[in-house]
Order: structure tokens, then sequence, then C-alpha cells
């Protein structure tokens, strides 16, 4: 049996990067007849990867930077987005939408469901949702409310059904914002919207549907995070972000993407959905993830249940009868 | 019939009921087999099983501890049958 190492993932990045930025051009000229690319970037590594892949594809000035941060952001966020946007020498548009997030009540809605779990809940209190390990745990794994109170006492609690999906659908504001204000600038300018997902979000359904996951072409869905990561060095992605950890930058606690949607930090996430596509046991991949093939069966089972359960995130709108289109 | 076994059945009908009302059983709830997996049917999925933990511990009065939250507690029907009525024994006896 062959064994997984991380070098399965190693790629040539000058040749992966000529390749979508190739792509990329085709695309958006000859199929979308847009003349450039609007990109939300967030300071994390996806979307500085795809802004600079951008400008290299279509030329800094026919690419867009949307830098969009809003009251819970990290406050770091504006800053490392606009050294990217720098690095890469694409014009920048600043849109807090905090305003707009307070006027469809997102924070309001949600901080009513909080308190509906946690009376106490107020001013200075901040909230994360977290799920238990994948890899520790046998069982169901069940989401929890994680607050902290402003003197830094933690309380966490199960988190009824009702108030898991009102808090995640009125933080799903954030994200189905950001992609209103981005077909703005791109239906004002005549570009497209560049979506930001990794394979692992791509396949996972780790997106908001119409949110984060809604875009014109999504250039880097077919990399695996660590390759991403790959072509962010050889591109000269500014070192803030190469050494920033993912977080989902979404909740006003800080929440690892691992504790709130994956099984394993994105490198053992990464081996594990290479070894599961190409069909190789848990086996061939513990050593490399430093897990039991029980914990992988695990990593594997979570993985074919998130397909299963997020593929009407994928799915076109359906349709009772085929329509002509061309 | 005796007594357990009309609560087993009363229990059964009570989760049957939240089933179909929830999720897609198709035309007859009543052919889903009391033995099929409820996640790997597709039926349940992660904020499912939150749903069905919710309802299971407000229908039936018990309370569902994290190291409970096993598939041979709660993933099919005749599962979480056996699983209530334990529960509802344990809780009379303490």
């Amino acid at each position: 049996m062959d064994k997984v190492t991380a070098d399965a993932l190693a790629i040539d990045p000058e040749r992966v990067a000529t390749e979508i930025e190739e792509s990329l051009r085709a695309i958006v000229s000859r199929d979308l007849h847009r003349r450039g690319g609007v990109v939300g970037v967030s300071g994390g590594i996806d979307s500085s990867v795809t802004v600079g892949l951008c400008a290299r594809a279509l030329g800094p000035e026919r690419t867009l930077a949307l830098l969009m941060p809003e009251a819970e952001s990290d406050p770091e966020t504006l800053d490392i987005s606009t050294q990217v946007a720098d690095a890469f020498g694409v014009q920048t548009v600043v849109e807090d939408i905090t305003e707009i997030l307070q006027a469809t009540g997102c924070y309001e809605r949600r901080e009513e469901a909080v308190r509906s779990v946690i009376p106490q809940y107020g001013i200075g209190w901040k909230f994360k949702i977290v799920l238990p390990s994948v890899v520790g745990n046998e069982g169901y794994r069940l989401f929890s409310l994680v607050a902290q109170a402003p003197n830094g006492e933690t309380i966490e609690v199960r988190l009824p059904a009702e108030q898991y999906r009102t808090i995640v659908a009125a933080t799903n504001f954030k994200q189905r914002t950001r992609k209103m204000l981005e077909y703005f600038h791109a239906d004002r300018l005549n570009f497209a919207v560049i979506g930001t997902p990794n394979r692992l979000e791509y396949d996972q359904g780790f997106f908001v549907k119409l949110g984060d996951g809604a875009a014109d072409v999504k250039p880097i869905a077919h990399l695996y995070k660590s390759q991403v990561y790959q072509l962010a060095r050889h591109i000269e992605v500014p070192r803030s972000v190469l050494e920033r950890p993912p977080t989902t930058d979404t909740y006003s606690l800080p929440q690892s993407q691992e504790e709130f949607y994956f099984s394993l930090p994105y490198e053992g996430m990464d081996l594990c959905l290479y070894a599961h596509n190409r069909g190789l046991p848990p086996e061939a991949v513990a050593e490399a993830v430093a897990l039991t093939p029980e914990q992988v069966q695990r990593v594997y089972d979570d993985i074919d249940q998130k397909r299963r359960t997020t593929r009407y995130l994928r799915l076109a709108p359906q349709l009772v009868e085929a329509v002509f289109e061309d | 019939m005796e007594p357990n076994q009309a609560n087993s059945e009363a229990v059964e009908h009570d989760l049957r009921v939240f089933l179909s009302a929830n999720y897609f059983l198709g035309d007859d709830p009543s052919h889903l087999a009391a033995s099929s997996s409820l996640i790997e049917a597709g039926l349940i999925d992660s904020t499912g099983v939150l749903e069905l933990v919710g309802y299971l511990e407000e229908q039936f009065g018990i309370r569902i501890t994290n190291d409970e939250l096993l598939p041979e507690n709660l993933d099919s029907i005749e599962n979480i049958v056996g699983f209530v009525e334990r529960k509802r024994q344990s809780d009379q006896a303490a």
C-alpha cells in the first residue's frame, strides 16, 4: 500500500499560476465578456492569492480589491488587506458594512438568539459557536455557544437547533452583504466577480449560498489549501498573510476553522481529503496526519457527511422542466 | 399488552410523527424500518441531530448528556425508543 505524505500535494507553483492565469483571462473576456475582476479581500490566504492571480492575469488596473470590514472584524484585517492590495498594485475600495448589517438586523437578531440561551449576555460580551473534535469523539457532535463576559469569564452551553439556525442565518448577512457590494462594483465597472474558495471549502460546503459561495469564476477551487499556500509564497503574498492563522473572522470571539467546521487543521484535512478522493484506506494516510486509522475513518465519514448535507449549496436553481439555454 | 410494550409503542408513534413532520420520509413514513440508520438514510444531518436531541428532551422529559450522543442511542428508531425507555427508567429509579 502506498503511503501518502505531505509531498503528495507539492505543485510546480509557476506552472499552476500560469495555467490559472491563462484560464482566468479566457473565462473573464471570452466567456463572461467582462473587462476585469472584483475580489473581496479579507486578509486571508485565499483572497490574497486570488487577487494576486487576478492582477497577474488581467492586469492590476483591471483588478479591484474590495475591503469590507465590519464592527466585529479583527482590527488587523483592514491593514493586512491593504498590504495585499499594495503588494499587487491593485486599486482598493473600502466599504465598511457595519451600518448595512445594523439595518438588516444582523447583530440584533443574532444577539437576541444568544440571549435566549444565555440571559446575562449583553454589552461587552463576545461569543462564538464551536463543535467538539471529530478525532476525539466517537459520537455525534452538537454545536455549543461559547460566550465570554467582559471580565473574561466564559460560559459554554449546548445550542438548541432553533437558536443555532437563527445565529447562523443572521451571521450570513455578512457574507451576503459583501457579495452584494462586490456585484455593485462589478456592475459599475463591467468586471466579473472572482470567488475565493479553495478545494476544502468548495468540496465541503464551507461557504454561504449566495454569499461567499457566489461568483462568476472560482479560480482556486481545485487547489488544496496547502497548494494555495505554495502559490502564495510563489507570487509573493505579504508575509503578514502567510503567518496569519486561518480564521473565520465571523464571530466576536476568535474562532478557528476546525473549531466550527473542519475536523483537523488544514494540513491534515488536505491529506485526508486527497487520500479519500483516491479511494485510499485510512492506513495510507494515518501516519502522515499523526492519527490512528480509526480516527482517519471518522474524518473520512465526516467528509462524506458534509458532502451529502451541503449538496444543496452547490446546486443551481432547480427547474421543473428543462429550458433551452445556449 | 405489557406496560413497557405500550410505552415503547407510544414513544415510537410520537417519534415517527416528529420525524415525518420534520424530515422527508416519503409518502408513507411508516415504511421507514425501525432499524434503518437515520444518518445513512440521509434523513438527519448535524443540525438534525441537534433538533432530535431537543425534541427528545422536551417530549419525554429526559436530559441527554454529551457522552450519550452515540449512534447506538440515536441512529435509528429502535435505538432511540430503547434509549428513551432506559433513560426514563433510570430517572425513575434515581
